[in-house]
């Protein structure tokens, strides 16, 4: 099929990400790619992480007490709500894509996204305290 | 019709050649019940007549003035400046995005009118020759009290197709007014069309930004045209595979190759 643009690939690579004067459903849009790419990262890292059960059990230890803290926590919390955005999003796009809601999809993404962060933030406070 | 006038900048995108793409300011007194089409018009009669656009009807029919007024796909005919901008405010004007700029902002939309060939809607713009043959031009409705849907629905803009973020980063994808236009055809019966709206560049693309639908003049409602497309497709393809007919299809395409 002939393009319908004569910008480069490069040029376009970003062009999905322009949230400017758009409306909440390109939020919606945003939302589910970053959280895919930021959960896409994170399954790397975790395989980075888990890759230290291979030195022995007291280099895995010495790396769970080095990431034991505040900072390493909040990108926790970050992982755990982009898991559930992106699922409850992705939830409201099925919905959709077999015609189910197609009509209350603003109020379905506002719902569940309201319930993405009610849910983490209950999430954070136990991983803080805990 | 208010009757103060409003002192409005027109930044206007301009691109010509190999030229690299800059802002023009233009400083207008208009009335706010005005379009922003008059106030381009006034632009390029009174301040620079190498200003190009496209134009025609004046009244949202034609769909040639479509451009991204303060960054959102606009009809320019039909927007008002107030609905806009306000007195000492700006109007950025840019063309479409998604499509070959031409020069300032009229674009290319001959990709757009292809595909719409393609999916079986070839009443309006088609650059297909058989489509000015008068054989296969519409000679009314059907049936008696039937209007066509037609003109009174798709206009061809582009307006969708410049504000869907999937067409920004893959060109290849159909678009939306394409699988619209594929939708009010309808898959069965055409092969052709079944198996352009079933492939990854067709509704299987699309990302539900429901940009389209947000931008569409016409309320075409092209996102929804491509999840009840998607619901068709599979229901076909259900009834394909349980009566074998997707497997009849293939075997007689191969044979006759």
């Amino acid at each position: 099929m002939t393009e319908i643009s004569n910008q480069s690939p490069v040029s376009r690579a970003g062009k999905w990400f322009d949230p400017r004067a758009r409306s909440i459903n390109m939020i919606g849009f945003i939302l589910n790619r970053i959280t895919a790419l930021g959960l896409t990262f994170y399954l790397f890292l975790h395989l980075i992480v888990l890759h230290q059960l291979a030195q022995g059990p007291a280099a895995y230890d010495g790396f769970l007490s080095m990431i034991h803290n505040p900072v390493f926590t909040f990108f926790e919390v970050l992982v755990v709500t982009a898991g559930f955005m992106h699922a409850l999003n992705g939830i409201r796009i099925a919905l959709n894509s077999f015609g189910v809601g197609i009509r209350y999809q603003k109020m379905l993404l506002v719902v569940l996204m309201g319930i993405a962060i009610i849910v983490s933030l209950v999430f954070a406070v136990h991983m803080f305290t805990v | 019709m208010s009757t103060s006038k409003w002192t409005v900048t027109f930044k206007v995108f301009r691109k010509k050649g190999e030229e690299v793409p800059h802002y023009d300011e233009f400083k207008l007194e208009v009335d706010p019940d005005e379009y922003v089409l008059d106030g381009v018009e006034r632009i390029w009669a009174f301040h620079d007549r190498s200003l190009t656009y496209r134009h025609a009807c004046h009244h949202s029919t034609c769909g040639a003035c479509g451009m991204r007024v303060n960054g959102v796909e606009k009809l320019t005919c039909i927007t008002p400046v107030r609905d806009v901008t306000h007195d000492g405010g700006v109007i950025r004007v840019e063309p479409l995005r998604n499509f070959t700029l031409v020069s300032d902002l009229a674009v290319d939309m001959g990709v757009m009118y292809t595909r719409m060939d393609k999916v079986g809607q070839r009443s309006v713009n088609s650059d297909a020759k058989e489509a000015y043959q008068s054989e296969n031009r519409p000679a009314g409705p059907a049936e008696s009290g039937v209007d066509f849907i037609r003109l009174s629905d798709c206009i061809e803009c582009g307006l969708c197709i410049s504000a869907c973020p999937i067409t920004a980063s893959s060109p290849e994808y159909l678009g939306p007014a394409v699988l619209a236009g594929a939708h009010q055809h309808g898959i069965k019966g055409d092969e052709q069309v079944f198996r352009l709206a079933d492939c990854e560049d067709g509704v299987w693309r699309c990302h539900s930004a429901f940009e389209c639908t947000a931008v569409c003049p016409s309320f075409v409602d092209p996102g929804e045209r491509i999840m009840d497309l998607r619901k068709q497709i599979i229901g076909e393809q259900f009834r394909r595979l349980f009566s074998g007919s997707n497997a009849r299809k293939i075997n007689t395409m191969e044979a006759s190759k």
